[in-house]
Formats: structure tokens, C-alpha cells, sequence
């Protein structure tokens, strides 16, 4: 079975006064019909920049996608005008982006009903009033008490945690095939975080739609993903299961990560083991491993050969490593 | 000051901290915000106190008074055994000086003009802890060699350090009057996490090596709490719902909101996801102008009665120290 959305050595570029910022590098990764998928890795690694590039909302300059291909419904996305009518019917449309911060991707002097019923009728040809019964309903879908009356209020009026369901309720408005949550929970109180990633998974299942959930939080991934892939400066380092790369992760920084940060149910006396040094600044990369000023698995040839590939190692589980770890 | 012989280095006693709401010119007040509401706790020499809560539950508003930042409306704090809840201000600052604050920001915390030499030496000065020009210069030095800086980066401004070194700033600062309490508020929250994990060990060591150094440890993330506390204190709307130690916590929980909390935490393993208990509340934490009557948590309880609407429930001791606000445990 052929993928539902598939990546191909996809390559973003941003052009900076001290060189070229190599944010995606070469990454490439599927999504299954309904499935969920994460992507995690830490701060500045080229997660958001990879969904950006999948989306083409890649500011132009100082950005561009250099290469890659991005399989979608039997074409290549990146064939089409970031700004031309194909994509438009997509993004936002089949593939819907929910983001970290909904207060910057709400619009804050259009009503709530307004920004809802704008996408019902500019993708599905939708008639005002039926818009906004729509409308209405998706915000009870996504748990807004009294979602009818709510349709006149202003963004500033919802808390941010029912922001955030506005903005779900719109990434589900025109019944898209794949969802991308950009970091969607971080801002928030953790009850409330388990209440919109709850939500989520509810809904894709509902509306048979595939998630990709970007996130830096492990427990995240490992309690929702079904599949996942680790980022490290501008490249995918691991992917597999999330029980392949949880119960036997084998790059030495998803093995770092698992070390660094407390987990709730720890033993008594557990130490945390940072990671020594900085993550690379990704301008002006040497060709070789990123992650090798920091390994402590490294051997000779990590210094001399180029950023090894993904090889096979078992089932679905795939390692960007010389060493066997 | 020796402590007093319950080895408590703190003990709070039914602290209430109200913050007037006030309109118009006059500046009439209209209400009360009830950030902390009548909270008791206590902590030993030495120890790390965690306090979690989420977001506006009152744990900013509890450590600072307890460094007497501000007057509590209500209650008692017992300091090294010496009740400084009602101290005026003239004799605040001999207690302070036995207390220090690191904050979550390590950016807008430290001022951005000041060198991270004289900002580190700071409260030598003020508190008139340094014999000469010689012995603050040593102290200082000393102090960056014990956060791990090296002491030739003093002259440098803020911005020229990491976050993470800023960061070490901030507790070389809190260190420096020998404090023997650090409210730590949500120190490494700001942080990427293999820089969180270094700052978490250093608090760690620098408790190890000096003796009697106490944490009230503030965040929200449940599991970096537990991991660097011996016992948990969790707060919703003003109120402590629960005391227990770190094992406790997480093996038996029984206030049910702290339920909701740790299941509400995903662990980084999908095997163990697969089994844990999913307890998602309902609705959002309500206001602390408006808190709901009794129980301030039976409006999301899953095991409310009508009762929890009448009573506010008392902090009991289920045993071994085990502390639960809810008359259904
Ligand atoms: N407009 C831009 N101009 C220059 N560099 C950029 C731009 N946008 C992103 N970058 C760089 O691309 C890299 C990847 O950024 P990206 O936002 O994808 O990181 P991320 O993994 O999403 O991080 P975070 O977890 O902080 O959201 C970073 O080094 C960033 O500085
Ligand atoms: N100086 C003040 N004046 C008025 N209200 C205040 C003041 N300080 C805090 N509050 C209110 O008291 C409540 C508790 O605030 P506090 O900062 O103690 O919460 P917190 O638990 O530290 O939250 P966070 O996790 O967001 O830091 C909040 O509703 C807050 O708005
Ligand atoms: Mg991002
Ligand atoms: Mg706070």
C-alpha cells in the first residue's frame, strides 16, 4: 500500500549574512492512512521548517526548498506555485496545520465564526448559513460549551486553552486527510494539554485523518505516536515504532535524550546525564556526523566519512550510525 | 541560628495571601484574588520541598512570602523558629539575607548592564558580607568555580552567556549570603533539556557538599519535581491538596486531582502508556477571584458529592506523613 503523504530528501535552505543555514538537510519520511506519527528532537533541529516546507510556507527569501520531492494523492507538491491554486486548495484544506502559539495564527480582530465559516466557504463552496450551522457544530465537536453563541466572540475572549480547540476545530473544518500539529500543547497547563492531545487523537480517528505530532516531549510520542522519527540538526537520525525505538533505541542521541530528562517514574537515586557540548548552529556544517562532537560512541571514521545514511536494522526500525551501539 | 528542634527549617501555618482588586479613582476595592488561601507545610534542614500546581495555583505568590516579598493577609511563617510573617520591613532584610530567590527567566532575571561579576558578588555587598576588597574578590571567584563558570568570564555582561550559564549565575548569586533556604521558581523550566539536566545535578551537588542546604523547589513539570525532591507538596487554587513524599507520589496517589496530574504526564514509553490509567479532566482551572465554594476542585472531580460543595476539607495526615485535603480518601 502506497503511502498517504510521502517526503523524499527534502532540502530547505535559508541564505544568512554569515552563510547558509542548512535547516532541512536531506530528510525523508512517510505517513500511512491514519496514522499517527511524531517528530521530535530539541529546539532548532528543522521540525517546524520541514512541516513549513511540506505546507510551502517557507518565507522566500531568506528560505527555499533546494530539493526533495513530496508525494500527495498521486502528485508532486512541489511541482506547484507556493502561491498558486493548487496549493491553495491543499493547504489548509487536506493537509491543516494546528500551531504552538493559536493567539499569532488566530486572527485577532475577525470573531471566532468568522474565521471558521471563511475556510467552509472558500474550500467547500458552502452557503453563509450553513457555514455557520457548521461552524457551530464543529466548536461542540471540539468541546466548546454553547459553541453556537460563541461564534460572535473574539479570540481575546477564549482562554488559551479554548483557543487552541478553535484552532483544532478549524485544522478539522474542511475534513483534511492529513493533520500537522506544530508543538500544539507546549504553551499550556499539562491537565489541559492531556485534554486537547486527547481531543485530537479522538478526532483523526473520527474524520479518518493521519496526525503528525511535532513535538520535543518524549512522553508525548511514546503515549500517542504510532510511529516516529527522531531530528538532529536538519536530518532524521532514527525512525521505527515507537516501541522499536523506545524499548531498543540505537542512535547515541536518541539514547542521550532518554538520559537527560527525569521521567515520572523513576527509581530513587536515578542520575540525569546531560549531554555534553551545544547543538550545532547548522550554518556552515561540515559534511560529517552533526551529532559528533557530542557522541560518546564515537570512533575514527565518524571524523573522516560523510553523515552516515539510514540503514535497515530491524522491522521498521532505521539508525543514522557507524557504530553499533 | 540553630534550627529549632523539630529540625523544621520552615514552617508555614494557615498562610493566606489576598491581592485586592480595586476600581475607579478612589481606587475602591471590588474583590480579592485568593492566591493562596490557607496553606500549611513545612520543611526540614536540608531537604527539597517540591510545589506543583499549574499555572496560577499560587506557588510564585507562596515563595515569595516566605522571603517576606510580600506581607501575608493571614497565618504564620516560622523561620529558623522565629515567626517573620508579620516583621516590618526595617527587619526583613537580616532574614532575607538567610534566603535567596533563583528565578525561571534566566534572561530578563539578571541585569543586562551589570557584570555577571558584580551581579554574582551583589548580595556580599549588600549584606555586608565581604571584610575587604581582597575577600570579595576570592568569594566571588569561588563562587563561580562552584556553579562550574570559570571565574575569568566575571566582566562579562548577561547576554554574552548561554542560557544555561546564565542560569549558573543565578544560583551562583543565590549562594553567595550563605543562604541557608533557596526558593528555587521554576529554575529550569526556560531551558532545552540536556541544559535542564545539567542545572538539576549542580542543585543536586551543591546539597550534597553544602550542609543544611535547603529547596523549595517550584515548577510545573511533575516528573523534573520528583526527580530533585524528597517530598511533594501539589497546590490547585490557593490550597494544598496534597503532602506526600516522592515514592508516594507516584506509587499512591490519593487526592484526586493529583491523580489527574501524574496521568495526565506521558512517560517517555509506549509499553508502560499502553497500561497507565487516563483520568483527562473536564472544563479548565476556574478563577481565583471566583474560586468555587467548599472544595475548590469538586466542579472537575470525578468523585465530587454534593457535601464538597460545602466544606472545605482539612489537610489530614492519612499516615506516615501522607497529607490529603478530600473528604472521599
Ligand atoms: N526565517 C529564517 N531565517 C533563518 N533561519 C531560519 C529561519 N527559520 C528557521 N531558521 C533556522 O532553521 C533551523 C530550524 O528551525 P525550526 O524552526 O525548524 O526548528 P524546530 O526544530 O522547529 O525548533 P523548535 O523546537 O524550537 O520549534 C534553526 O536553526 C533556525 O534558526
Ligand atoms: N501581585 C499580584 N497582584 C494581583 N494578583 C496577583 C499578584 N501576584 C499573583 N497574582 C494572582 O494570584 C494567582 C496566583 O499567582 P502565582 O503567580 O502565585 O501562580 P503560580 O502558581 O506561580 O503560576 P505560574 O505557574 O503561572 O507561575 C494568580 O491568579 C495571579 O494572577
Ligand atoms: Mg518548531
Ligand atoms: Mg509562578
Amino acid at each position: 500500500m502506497a503511502a498517504l503523504l510521502e517526503v523524499e530528501n527534502l532540502k530547505t535552505y535559508f541564505k544568512v549574512d554569515h552563510g547558509l543555514v542548512k535547516a532541512v538537510d536531506g530528510v525523508s519520511y512517510y505517513i500511512n492512512e491514519r496514522e499517527i506519527v511524531g517528530l521530535v528532537g530539541e529546539s532548532g533541529c528543522g521540525k517546524s521548517v520541514s512541516q513549513l516546507s511540506v505546507m510551502q510556507l517557507i518565507p522566500t527569501p531568506p528560505g527555499r526548498i533546494e530539493a526533495g520531492k513530496i508525494h500527495f494523492e498521486g502528485r508532486d507538491l512541489l511541482q506547484y506555485e507556493a502561491k498558486g491554486p493548487e496549493m491553495r486548495s491543499i493547504r489548509g484544506a487536506k493537509i491543516s496545520m494546528v500551531f504552538q502559539e493559536p493567539m499569532t495564527s488566530l486572527n485577532p480582530v475577525l470573531t471566532i465564526g468568522r474565521q471558521l465559516t471563511e475556510s467552509l466557504e472558500l474550500h467547500l463552496g458552502m452557503e453563509p448559513i450553513k457555514a455557520r450551522e457548521r461552524a457551530a457544530e464543529l466548536l461542540s465537536l471540539v468541546a466548546i460549551p454553547d459553541g453556537a453563541n460563541r461564534l460572535d466572540d473574539y479570540p481575546h475572549q477564549f482562554s488559551g486553552g479554548m483557543r487552541q480547540r478553535v484552532m483544532i476545530a478549524m485544522a478539522l473544518s474542511c475534513n483534511p486527510r492529513i493533520i500537522i500539529a506544530d508543538e500544539p500543547t507546549t504553551a499550556l497547563d499539562v491537565t489541559t494539554q492531556a485534554q486537547l492531545l486527547e481531543l485530537m487523537k479522538d478526532m483523526v480517528s473520527r474524520f479518518n485523518a493521519s496526525l503528525v505530532i511535532v513535538t520535543h516531549n518524549l512522553g508525548v510520542v511514546a503515549r500517542y505516536a504510532q510511529r516516529l522519527y527522531v531530528m538532529y540538526a536538519g536530518r532524521i537520525v532514527e525512525s521505527g515504532t515507537s516501541k522499536e525505538l523506545f524499548g531498543n533505541p540505537r542512535h547515541p542521541y536518541t539514547i542521550a535524550l532518554l538520559k537527560c530528562v527525569p521521567r515520572l517514574d523513576e527509581e530513587e537515586g536515578t542520575k540525569l546525564v546531560p549531554i555534553v557540548g551545544m547543538p550545532p548552529n547548522l550554518v556552515n556544517m561540515p559534511g560529517t556526523c552533526a551529532f559528533r562532537p557530542r557522541c560518546p560512541y564515537q570512533v575514527e571514521r565518524c571524523h573522516n566519512d560523510p553523515w552516515p545514511e539510514l540503514r535497515l536494522i530491524d522491522g521498521q526500525h532505521y539508525v543514522s550510525c557507524y557504530v553499533e551501539t | 541560628m540553630a534550627p529549632n528542634q523539630n529540625g523544621n527549617i520552615v514552617s508555614v501555618n494557615e498562610m493566606k495571601m489576598y491581592f485586592p482588586v480595586t476600581r475607579g479613582l478612589l481606587r475602591r476595592k471590588v474583590a480579592d484574588v485568593k492566591a493562596v488561601d490557607g496553606v500549611s507545610f513545612y520543611i526540614k534542614k536540608g531537604e527539597t520541598l517540591g510545589l506543583v500546581g499549574e499555572s496560577g495555583s499560587g506557588k510564585t505568590t507562596v515563595g515569595r512570602c516566605i522571603m517576606r516579598l510580600y506581607r501575608p493577609t493571614a497565618g504564620r511563617i516560622v523561620f529558623d523558629g522565629k515567626d517573620i510573617s508579620k516583621l516590618p520591613e526595617s527587619q526583613v532584610r537580616p532574614v532575607r539575607s538567610r534566603m535567596a530567590l533563583i528565578f525561571q527567566d534566566p534572561y530578563g532575571s539578571l541585569d543586562p548592564r551589570q557584570s555577571a561579576g558584580s551581579i554574582v558578588g551583589e548580595p556580599l555587598k549588600i549584606f555586608n558580607m565581604a571584610a575587604n576588597k581582597q575577600a570579595y574578590k576570592e568569594r566571588v571567584e569561588e563562587l563561580f568555580r562552584i556553579v562550574g563558570l570559570d571565574p575569568s568570564m566575571m566582566d562579562r555582561v548577561p547576554h554574552e552567556f548561554s542560557g544555561g550559564q546564565r542560569q549558573r549565575i543565578g544560583v551562583a548569586r543565590a549562594l553567595a549570603s550563605k543562604a541557608s533556604l533557596i526558593i528555587c521558581d521554576e529554575p529550569v523550566s526556560a531551558l532545552d533539556v540536556s541544559i535542564q539536566a545539567q542545572i538539576i545535578n549542580l542543585l543536586e551537588e551543591l546539597q550534597d557538599r553544602i550542609g543544611g542546604l535547603t529547596y523549595l523547589f517550584i515548577a510545573h513539570d511533575l516528573a523534573v519535581v520528583r526527580h530533585i525532591s524528597d517530598r511533594i507538596a501539589v497546590m490547585y487554587l490557593g490550597r494544598i491538596v496534597e503532602v506526600t513524599d516522592r515514592k508516594n507520589l507516584y506509587d499512591n496517589p490519593l487526592h484526586p486531582y493529583t491523580r489527574a496530574l501524574l496521568s495526565a504526564i506521558p512517560v517517555a514509553d509506549p509499553f508502560l502508556e499502553e497500561k497507565r490509567e487516563r483520568v483527562i479532566l473536564q472544563g479548565e482551572v476556574p478563577s481565583p477571584l471566583s474560586p468555587p465554594s467548599g472544595c475548590n476542585f469538586h466542579p472537575r472531580c470525578p468523585m465530587a458529592i454534593p457535601e464538597c460543595k460545602e466544606t472545605v476539607p482539612p489537610l489530614l495526615d492519612k499516615g506516615g506523613g501522607h497529607q490529603v485535603a478530600c473528604i472521599r480518601v
